[in-house]
């Protein structure tokens, strides 16, 4: 085996070594340079980029390592996203852990290999490989929801993440034996050329499985059910981690699991993710609305959005992946703002988690709400942000495959969610503060990423042409 | 002078941008700057007017380039004789706006000048748009001015107009946005006149229609989807309700002209009794209600949605000429009437509103009741609000006249009972309009209040003094107007009494 053979791992034989590092350096480090542990991390991350630039780039489909691994263009560029993502994720959450006492090297070591368990899913060809990513994430994450070990409600929610996560695992990996034992293969290629035809009864109970732990992962109604207390009980930069990177992922499952391995039963399960889609939709838009936590309102609008998501599965064409691939990059571009604008407002002992929290916001800090503003008025779909184009592409690949009255729910509802997002800015704009709050974290480079991040969001939405063509030509 | 449209819509935008980046401390030279900005986008409008071929209903001032190569939208604009009145319509009421809030307004001055200039930007592009996307992205961007506007500058319920402003024309968009898309996936671009041409059948239109009815409906306002208007305008500062009454409105009656004509004929034609129906109610049922109210800037929104009625009457009415006689002649009439009323009631609602400002600046209430006999102390600011508020009713001479003259002849040879109940606006308007000024501005000097008012300043002078001299120009000569319009009417009424089936 030569180098070349490797080169397309890159990333993840990188991940590897830096955590391994990044783990040492922590441990020898200790106590007295708590600062050394995060520089690093961003550094490791940074570099992965580069490296990844340089050498994972690949021209076509490549299956590497026994036909467990897939290299192509789109896990490519989600992987760079997903650099990219952690990083500016992790950039956000320092002071943030700081002031909670919870600056501790494991955080970066856990959030490095959940970024591993993206890689992994992202590129998987193989069931195998496929559930290996997928719990390598989860078991990550379900630590970072607990590490602030001192507080009870996210032990709380760390323990429901991680019951509820482990009957979804349960449920896709019951899914995947009724899928090998069909088709006699673990090989998500050789699965779909084996399963043509009429679909029997088995497969068909094996996708169902299947399509309940996509939807588990993904947030959509009814399996939503962890998603509001887990965004609420998390640490705020843990919410951010698992608000954004891993729904990156979780496309990618979706679209390896369904859309490739699957795509001779794509009648079958677009069935019945259009019924989870509205769902979502209704129960997303309605309960957000009724929120008086800001988290548990980004998770509400979280649900919401993966509705729009699934939308673009619902499709069942390469346009309609493209299409939920970009919905997926332009959410975790603004959900990666929006949990920002949290950790930027809340300080020692002040968790700006409440919606009043944020009344007069303007005269606080008018940097940090415009930002919000533009964040918010992006997922509302409203131009000139790239939010809108979001959710034009979806419509637009319904009306292509023919579903009238998916396009009306989705515009209806994207009418109702309107009102909770105008309602964060009517707050921050419209009302005068409650009483003397904390000022908001002044660390100049936090605030520098996140200008540019509500940047991204509107010359995105000028000029979203580039974007659009990256996606299309990746799902191609 | 080329990209002559493209320098109308950025030129206000970074304006803004600017009067943003001086903020409020160096708020001097911020309005001098937008006011700068505001007055060159009006002298812009000169060579548009003057270079404009008034010979032919093609898009003049046309520009192309590419903007999202995968959707085949371009940043594609040109402007024809409906678009043309409106954009000078847009520049020359941003200058009283700007004008009027030079002393008034405290609070985020920097932020009042740049949404304004910013929305005056983005309203030009409205109007002068050729690629439906492009359409849609100005049409709803500039939403977001006009919420910040009403929810920081407003009066004390603005948070509830606001949002009620923003959720109403929201919902009406989306619709016409799916219907857009619709249209897309089947012609391939976004092309106005491609969509335009292209072919549909009955139920297609129908549902496209109705999708378009929703969202121009709510922005002209029609009746009943009109109960946004009267909230959002007694909230608005004095500013945003002069933009509101005078632009955005216009936006609901051009899209009609625009979109519902040419795009779905047919199915124009089979529900023009739906239009005319909904159009004599906010005729005469909200000439009714605006007879009761108690609240000036109430009043004159009321009044609005009933000066509206005849824009969206004069459209529709065009299919009832045919079916009556047989003949188009005629028809243009009321399509030339629909455009003179949305000019005229441009300048005179906005006019209105200004008064009503200059009025609220100095006593704090928009209560009629709380005025009578300003004559005696503001007699000069008494003739000009005399002067509107006849023009309000159709005088003669007056701009509001033409317009409505157009579409009740028009609306005649339809049938005489459509003539006879939309004339009945003309008793109803000099009831409500009369009266408000009779209790107002007549009379003995009602209250203290009243009795310290100061009469106008050289700036409100200024501002209430143009409008004056356009509102009788428009009344007085409207043939240039007219002339401006001529070929687009005459295209547009082909397109509309043409068949698509």
């Amino acid at each position: 085996m030569s180098f070349s053979s490797f080169a397309p791992a890159i990333a993840e034989i990188w991940l590897v070594f830096a955590i391994c590092a990044v783990l040492l350096t922590d441990v020898f480090a200790g106590e007295r340079r708590r600062g050394l542990t995060p520089t690093l991390t961003l550094l490791a991350l940074a570099l992965g980029a580069a490296l990844t630039v340089q050498y994972g780039e690949v021209g076509s489909r490549q299956v590497l390592f026994s036909g467990l691994y897939l290299a192509d263009q789109l896990g490519w560029a989600l992987k760079l996203a997903g650099f990219l993502v952690v990083a500016v994720a992790l950039l956000y959450s320092r002071s943030y852990l700081e002031n909670r006492g919870i600056l501790r090297g494991e955080y970066y070591v856990l959030s490095l290999t959940a970024l591993l368990g993206i890689f992994v899913l992202v590129s998987a060809n193989s069931l195998l490989t496929l559930y290996l990513g997928v719990e390598l994430l989860a078991l990550s994450v379900y630590a970072m929801v607990a590490f602030d070990r001192d507080s009870g409600v996210s032990a709380e929610s760390a323990m429901k993440y991680f019951v509820l996560g482990a009957i979804a695992s349960g449920a896709l990996l019951y899914g995947m034996s009724l899928i090998y034992g069909l088709a006699g293969t673990l090989s998500l290629p050789e699965i779909a050329a084996r399963l043509h035809g009429p679909p029997s009864p088995g497969v068909i109970l094996g996708l169902t499985f299947v399509v309940v732990a996509v939807a588990f992962k993904l947030g959509a109604v009814p399996f939503h059910m962890w998603l509001p207390d887990v965004y609420e009980g998390a640490p705020t930069s843990v919410t951010l981690f698992i608000g954004t990177a891993p729904k990156i992922a979780y496309f990618a499952l979706a679209l390896r699991l369904l859309a490739y391995g699957l795509a001779g039963e794509v009648a079958e399960w677009s069935q019945m993710l259009a019924v989870l889609a509205v769902l979502t939709l209704v129960v997303g838009n309605v309960v957000a609305i009724v929120q008086t936590n800001l988290k548990r309102m980004l998770a509400y609008s979280t649900i919401a959005n993966v509705g729009f998501i699934v939308l673009g599965f619902v499709a069942g064409t390469p346009e309609g992946y493209s299409a939920a691939l970009y919905y997926t990059l332009v959410y975790v571009l603004v959900a990666l703002g929006s949990f920002g604008v949290i950790l930027l407002a809340a300080s020692r002992g002040f968790e700006a988690d409440r919606l009043e929290d944020y009344k007069g916001l303007y005269q606080r800090d008018p940097m940090l709400a415009l930002a919000m503003m533009i964040l918010m008025f992006s997922t509302a779909g409203v131009p000139p942000f790239v939010g809108f184009w979001a959710k034009l592409r979806i419509f637009q690949v319904l009306w292509e495959s023919g579903h009238l009255w998916l396009v009306v729910i989705a515009a209806a509802m994207s009418v109702v969610g309107a009102y909770y997002y105008l309602r964060v800015i009517k707050l921050m704009y419209f009302d005068q503060p409650a009483g003397r709050l904390p000022p908001t974290a002044r660390s100049a480079g936090v605030r520098l990423a996140l200008g540019l991040n509500a940047l991204a969001v509107l010359l995105l939405g000028l000029l979203p042409g580039p974007l659009l063509d990256l996606c299309a030509r990746l799902i191609h | 002078m080329p990209h002559l449209l493209s320098i109308l819509i950025w030129l206000p935008v970074g304006a803004g941008l600017g009067v943003l980046a001086l903020g409020d401390r160096r708020i001097g030279a911020g309005r001098w700057l937008a006011l700068a900005a505001a007055l060159a986008t009006l002298a812009l409008t000169v060579p548009l007017w003057s270079g404009f071929d008034t010979t032919t209903a093609a898009l003049q001032f046309p520009e192309k380039l590419a903007w999202i190569p995968r959707f085949q939208a371009y940043y594609a604009l040109g402007i024809d004789g409906i678009s043309l009145p409106l954009i000078v319509l847009t520049a020359f009421m941003t200058v009283p706006v700007v004008i009027a809030a030079w002393t008034v307004i405290e609070a985020r001055p920097a932020q009042y000048y740049a949404a304004f200039l910013i929305m005056e930007g983005l309203m030009i592009g409205v109007f002068s748009a050729s690629d439906a996307l492009l359409f849609y992205f100005f049409w709803e961007a500039m939403l977001i001015p006009m919420f910040l506007i009403i929810g920081i500058w407003g009066g004390p319920r603005r948070v509830y107009a606001t949002i009620k402003f923003f959720l109403y024309t929201f919902l009406g968009s989306v619709f016409m946005l799916a219907a857009l898309i619709y249209m897309y996936v089947k012609a391939g671009n976004y092309s106005i006149a491609t969509l335009q041409g292209m072919p549909l059948t009955l139920i297609e239109q129908r549902w496209i229609f109705l999708a378009f009815l929703l969202a121009f409906a709510v922005k002209v306002p029609m009746f009943p989807v009109h109960t946004w208007l009267p909230d959002a305008h007694v909230e608005a500062p004095t500013g945003g309700s002069v933009i509101l009454a005078a632009i955005m409105l216009k936006m609901g009656g051009y899209g009609f002209l625009r979109f519902s004509l040419p795009i779905a004929p047919d199915a124009s034609r089979e529900l023009d009794l739906l239009v005319i129906t909904l159009s004599l109610v906010a005729v005469i049922y909200i000439g009714f209600v605006a007879l009761v109210q108690q609240d000036m800037k109430k009043l004159i929104a009321y009044s609005s949605i009933a000066h509206m009625g005849f824009v969206t009457l004069g459209a529709f009415v065009i299919y009832e000429i045919v079916r009556a006689t047989g003949s188009t002649r005629g028809a243009g009439m009321g399509l030339d009437g629909a455009m003179v009323q949305m000019i005229s009631h441009g300048l005179i609602s906005g006019a209105l509103f200004l008064c009503v400002g200059v009025l609220y600046d100095r006593v704090h209430s928009r209560q009629i009741a709380d005025y009578g006999g300003v004559i005696n102390t503001m007699p000069v600011f008494a003739a000009f609000m005399v002067l509107f508020a006849l023009a309000n009713t159709g005088l003669p001479g007056t701009s509001g006249f033409v317009g409505e003259f157009l579409v009740i002849i028009a609306s005649f040879r339809a049938s005489f009972w459509y003539a006879a109940l939309a004339a009945l606006t003309l008793i109803l308007g000099a009831c409500y309009t009369l009266w408000l000024v009779k209790r107002v501005v007549f009379g003995a000097v009602a209250n203290p209040k009243v009795a310290a008012l100061e009469d106008l300043n050289p700036r409100e002078l200024v501002v209430l003094a143009s409008l004056a001299v356009a509102v009788l120009a428009v009344g007085i000569w409207p043939a240039p107007l007219l002339k401006v319009m001529q070929p687009t009417i005459h295209h547009l009424l082909t397109q509309a009494i043409a068949t698509k089936l």
